[in-house]
């Protein structure tokens, strides 16, 4: 009698920090050969961290890695790749000018006797390997010619070529139609059945349950469970997922809600999300959720004049408005706190007040002249308000923590005196204690009066802070809960594009 | 001290040096004749140094002043041979420069364009039209009030005309960079452009202005350049642009936008044109001088570099351009 084979790949209890942000707490995740495999969880709970681990990108604090039994590190991708192991991302870095075949043997053409690039040779090969994966793509196509799913198919032609035995794709599925996904899903069954490790990533649940064997769930970087996926609901995997995690957050204050003050109607910009309209109330506390590139962010640059809607209307107060600009959104009273805090929130190499006051220069002065006086106390006024920690406010905020960093772009929009306030992850990346505080401070606005959009994408953040929940998947508002509806279950069932599975049993 | 500070102050103690250099060599140098040759030579690259800075720290470039210069002379040529009276020549001129800036700034902020490949068509463009307007004649039969302004001095003094022109421009470049909001907003655009465009910075019409500005600056400099050698010509001030951008770069002021002061470029142009002047006083040849400015410039690239390497605490609170709020500075 034969012990069984090792599994292709085992990771085993590892754990990983960034700064200040503890990714992965002791994760496990063991794929055999001839099995796909899937990993989910919510944004942030540790799968791309899982994913550049076996890629060979990013090496565990603590843990071990095992290929085939065998104890091993990987200090590159290079070993990765060694190893067997190949990553298909969702958007394929293959280089575009170049054609399919070149893509396929980048870097490793076949030679000739004479050390010259055995072209026919190597049109053969890889047009052998794409006859193998039964697909139609000429092998002398540039790549920019391809779409997205046939430059994935490039891509695993170039893993196989790599005699990669562990197959990880990572959300594969996202920009693919309907029909591209069932060829995928074809492919990797018959991957599979060779004998291959598939490591499947994906937000779309029924995806998941239509390809996986077996399923893992991870939460904020921990191991919930494994188990095969003819065990598991989808309901059961949405629990798993979003787990029991709400108390430790700031209770939010009752505020009083007034009139409308932004509402939206109809509003769609083409690729990016359709046919969104809401009300925003003074006072009101109004949280967008939704999961990675379901259109949150995209619907918020549209009200702050970054992007053009292609149809749909923006009323403040009541009266239709046009914004073209960021200028023009400040002028209506909009306020846009941006999701990237470096690239779009502060001037790293400014100090805090000029960062402050950035938006409002033309009010801090007359005849075009700045009035240094008034900017110091502004800026100081506000980042005694935030209780920003700095050593003065002629500190460079590049010299400040991520958390003071946030408060001084809060501090910046607040200065503004705006009547409604767009955030967008305002908490990311920022220590716990921080993110109470922030909390704090967006309930005491909306008390006072401010109408405050809250896009996050942790739902515990969502459901504590906001009177209303607005759920987007795929571009479009699949769920709109008062405070007392928004249950964990319910936002993710609408945030994974589920509702009307729900409502038919509702 | 900022690193900024350090390194105007290395300038000033370059300047310093040329000077001894100059007096030590040349009995000639440390003379009001020679001051305001020396000056009067340097003062159209000087005049487009000022929105050529501004414009660096907003992260873009201008490649056409010198063809503006060109196309400006060249205006005021064919004007002047039309008949029109010396001041209305001036004034065409400068719209032309002014409508050569608005051009490339409509196609580097409203097509998108990279300012290097806009303004590099534009050099060849804008000389090009020069050389259109004016074929390979010379005029050169200016009036004299014209040719006084060029070459003449204020009073009894040897103080150029052109340097107070110059001294009155700086004098408003200053404010705007250093005391005004736009300034302000000019170093965020070159430091963070897309921060500063969620801050409500209007970003696109600051860099069209500047380059409207930067054009009108150039036809001036040709207004200048014309009435000091009183000829125009199509090829006039050739290839000035780099010595131009050259003196930017010298004075501080990073190719990549965002940091650098006009006080740094000011000592930059004083520290090339008494190089040049010192230089050409040893009958050192043109081409050495040129190899000379080069290798500075080369330095003036690298030292803010090794700098930079230094350990981070050396230059704590460095390589920050914008002066702190309520500082006297």
């Amino acid at each position: 009698m034969t012990a069984p084979p090792p599994p292709a790949i085992e990771l085993a209890a590892v754990a990983k920090r960034f700064g200040a942000v503890q990714a992965l707490r002791g994760v496990d995740l063991v794929l055999h050969s001839g099995e796909v495999h899937a990993l989910v969880g919510e944004n942030g709970a540790g799968k791309s961290t899982l994913v550049k681990m076996l890629a060979g990108v990013h090496r565990p604090d603590t843990g071990t890695l095992r290929v085939d039994g065998q104890e091993t590190a990987f200090h590159g991708p290079l070993d990765a790749r060694k190893a067997g192991i190949a990553v298909i991302h969702q958007h394929p870095t293959l280089f575009p000018d170049l054609d399919v075949a070149e893509n396929v043997f980048m870097g490793r053409q076949p030679r000739d006797r004479f050390g010259r690039v055995d072209w026919r040779g190597m049109y053969r090969e890889v047009g052998r390997l794409l006859g193998t994966l039964g697909v139609r793509i000429g092998v002398r196509t540039p790549v920019k010619a391809l779409s997205v799913a046939d430059q994935q198919l490039v891509e695993i032609a170039k893993a196989l070529s790599l005699q990669a035995r562990v197959l990880v794709m990572d959300e594969p599925t996202a920009s693919l139609s309907a029909r591209e996904v069932e060829r995928l899903f074809a492919i990797v069954r018959r991957l599979r059945d060779d004998g291959a490790a598939i490591l499947f990533v994906s937000h779309r649940l029924d995806e998941i349950f239509a390809i996986s064997d077996r399923i893992t769930i991870v939460r904020d970087g921990a191991h919930v469970l494994t188990a095969s996926a003819s065990e598991l609901s989808t309901g059961e995997t949405i629990r798993h997922m979003v787990g029991r995690r709400l108390e430790a957050l700031f209770p939010k204050e009752d505020a009083e809600i007034g009139d409308a003050v932004l509402s939206v109607h109809g509003l769609s910009r083409a690729g990016h999300f359709r046919d969104v309209s809401f009300e925003l109330r003074r006072g009101e506390i109004l949280g967008l959720f939704g999961l990675v590139g379901a259109g949150r962010t995209e619907v918020a640059r549209v009200i702050v004049g970054a992007d053009r809607a292609d149809a749909g209307e923006i009323r403040m107060d009541g009266r239709a408005v046009r914004i073209g600009s960021s200028s023009a959104a400040l002028t209506h009273g909009i306020a846009y706190v941006p999701e990237d805090r470096h690239g779009q929130g502060l001037v790293l190499d400014f100090p805090i007040a000029a960062n402050v006051t950035l938006p409002i220069l033309p009010r801090l002065g007359r005849f075009g002249m700045l009035n240094r006086n008034r900017e110091r106390a502004i800026a100081g006024d506000y980042a005694a308000r935030l209780q920003v920690k700095a050593a003065g406010l002629g500190a460079a905020v590049s010299s400040l923590s991520g958390g003071n960093q946030q408060k001084v772009v809060l501090a910046k929009w607040l200065a503004t005196d705006p009547k409604v306030l767009i955030l967008d992850e305002p908490t990311r990346g920022i220590d716990i204690g921080t993110k109470a505080e922030v909390h704090r401070i967006v309930s005491h606005l909306a008390t006072g009066g401010m109408a405050i959009l809250l896009i996050s994408s942790e739902l515990p953040e969502v459901l504590a802070m906001a009177d209303r929940v607005l759920v987007m998947h795929e571009g479009r508002l699949t769920g709109a809960f008062s405070r007392a509806e928004a249950t964990q279950e319910n936002v993710m069932v609408a945030a994974t594009g589920q509702a009307a599975v729900a409502h038919g049993v509702a | 001290m900022t690193l900024l500070a350090r390194w105007e102050a290395l300038l000033v103690a370059l300047l310093v040096i040329l000077i001894g250099y100059g007096t030590a060599t040349s009995d000639v140098f440390f003379d009001a004749n020679n001051f305001s040759f020396l000056t009067s030579a340097a003062m159209e690259k000087a005049i487009m140094a000022l929105p050529m800075t501004l414009i660096i720290i907003s992260g873009e470039i201008d490649l056409s002043v010198a063809s503006i210069l060109g196309l400006s002379s060249a205006t005021i040529g064919v004007t002047w041979d039309a008949g029109f009276p010396i001041w209305l020549c001036i004034a065409v001129a400068l719209l032309v420069g002014a409508g050569a800036g608005l051009i490339n700034g409509l196609l580097i902020t409203r097509l998108g364009l990279p300012s290097l490949v806009v303004t590099l068509g534009t050099l060849a463009l804008y000389r090009g039209l020069a050389s259109v307007l004016l074929g390979a004649e010379a005029i050169s039969d200016y009036p004299a009030g014209f040719r006084t302004f060029g070459s003449g001095k204020v009073g009894g003094t040897q103080i150029p005309w052109s340097l107070l022109v110059f001294v009155a421009l700086l004098a408003g470049f200053l404010v705007v960079l250093h005391r005004s909001w736009v300034g302000r907003q000019i170093y965020a655009i070159g430091n963070n452009s897309e921060a500063a465009r969620y801050s409500a910075v209007r970003v696109a019409r600051i860099k069209c202005w500047l380059y409207v500005a930067s054009g009108t600056l150039a036809a001036l400099a040709g207004v200048v350049f014309t009435a000091r050698v009183s000829s125009s010509r199509a090829d006039n001030a050739t290839g000035f642009e780099l010595d131009v951008i050259a003196a930017v770069l010298l004075g501080g002021v990073s190719i990549f936008g965002g940091r650098g002061t006009l006080v740094g470029v000011v000592l930059s142009l004083a520290v090339v044109a008494t190089l040049r002047n010192a230089l050409a006083l040893n009958t050192v040849s043109a081409e050495v001088q040129s190899i000379s400015i080069g290798a500075l410039l080369i330095v003036s690239v690298l030292g803010p570099n090794l700098a930079r390497r230094l350990p981070r605490r050396a230059i704590r609170g460095g390589a920050v351009a914008v002066p702190e709020p309520g500082t006297a500075d």
